[in-house]
């Protein structure tokens, strides 16, 4: 059993991102897949609705304008599902799409090493795809801490143009 | 662990001696209530600890969830161009619940400022790079939501109420 306290291991750069096609809307599907040609930022989190100010999507949708400098799509992913993460993108105003990975629960987090397991959530875990599709970065944050975006920034700029 | 990337220079709005055992810097937003709450916080220590601390604020406006965080950056930027940066900062504040230009005009009046050149800033935006550039600093330190506050560089990740900021910044050297 791995140990919940400590941050899961969280697939590595270097690794092909495990493709997978999740719904972001009621009757819509998003694959990963299709966004091939283009850097792909992945921010796994634990539920929609924490609070508000420091709320992980919440600045992710502030700061959308400097993924689109590098061409980057953001996708956030949690447990949650396709209505919940509808309220929650209306209440927020978030312009970017949010995955339900909902069924089977938790499948695609546990394929990228991001599912915590005792609370049946996904961890805060940050991963930046080349347009190849191979993960290019990663980093699994405490649960409890937002990890902001300088990570995924630095990261979008060592990216080979 | 996040750090400052931008040290603390000639543009910032600072207070406190330069040469304090400790810097404190936030990141805050006018509209934020959780920054409203921390306000009355950050008078407390910097009273607790006089010289020993150094107190900067920067702009992170969450402009996207509070629609009148950046326009309330660029009066406080403004002021600060008339010298009066703290006392808007300050009335910004106090007034959270009444954010809007009537508000601004109001506030600049009393603090003796120039309505006209206010409007005429806001419209021109004046001060929507500097108001940017404070906020994209904060995302390449770290920043992620409001209040952040930065002890000596490092992000603090825990609570920032009273006794729990003050043990940072007196572990930090501040004692």
């Amino acid at each position: 059993m791995p140990n919940p306290e400590s941050p899961a291991s969280v697939l590595p750069p270097g690794a092909a991102a495990p493709d997978f096609a999740l719904h972001v809307t009621p009757d819509q599907t998003l694959g990963l897949r299709e966004l091939r040609g283009k850097p792909v930022v992945l921010a796994f989190y634990p539920a929609d609705w924490s609070p508000v100010c420091g709320d992980q999507m919440a600045l992710y949708n502030e700061i959308l304008p400097e993924f689109h400098k590098f061409g980057a799509t953001i996708l956030g992913i949690s447990v949650d599902g396709v209505w919940c993460h509808r309220a929650f993108a209306d209440a927020r105003k978030l312009r970017f799409p949010l995955l339900a990975d909902f069924e089977l629960k938790g499948d695609v987090a546990r394929r990228y090493g991001a599912y915590r397991q005792a609370e049946g959530v996904c961890e805060r875990a940050l991963f930046v795809i080349d347009k190849d599709g191979k993960i290019a970065w990663s980093y699994c944050s405490p649960v409890a801490v937002n990890p902001g975006a300088d990570g995924i920034l630095e990261a979008l700029e060592k990216l080979p143009k | 662990m996040a750090t400052l990337k931008i040290p603390v220079g000639p543009s910032d709005h600072v207070e406190g001696p330069d040469n304090a055992p400790v810097t404190l810097v936030e990141y805050g937003d006018y509209q934020c209530p959780y920054c409203g709450e921390a306000h009355p916080v950050v008078k407390a220590i910097q009273k607790a600890f006089g010289k020993k601390l150094r107190f900067v604020f920067r702009n992170f406006p969450l402009a996207e969830m509070h629609p009148h965080a950046q326009s309330a950056a660029e009066t406080a930027e403004f002021a600060a161009a008339n010298g009066k940066f703290w006392q808007m900062h300050d009335a910004l504040y106090e007034h959270q619940e009444q954010l809007g230009g009537a508000l601004y005009l109001e506030l600049a009046g009393s603090l003796g400022l120039p309505a006209a050149a206010l409007r005429k800033a806001l419209e021109d935006g004046t001060y929507r790079e500097k108001v940017r550039a404070d906020f994209m600093g904060g995302v390449k330190s770290g920043v992620n939501g409001t209040p952040s506050f930065f002890i000596n560089g490092h992000r603090h990740d825990a609570s920032f109420d009273f006794e729990t900021l003050s043990a940072a910044i007196e572990a930090a050297g501040g004692k």
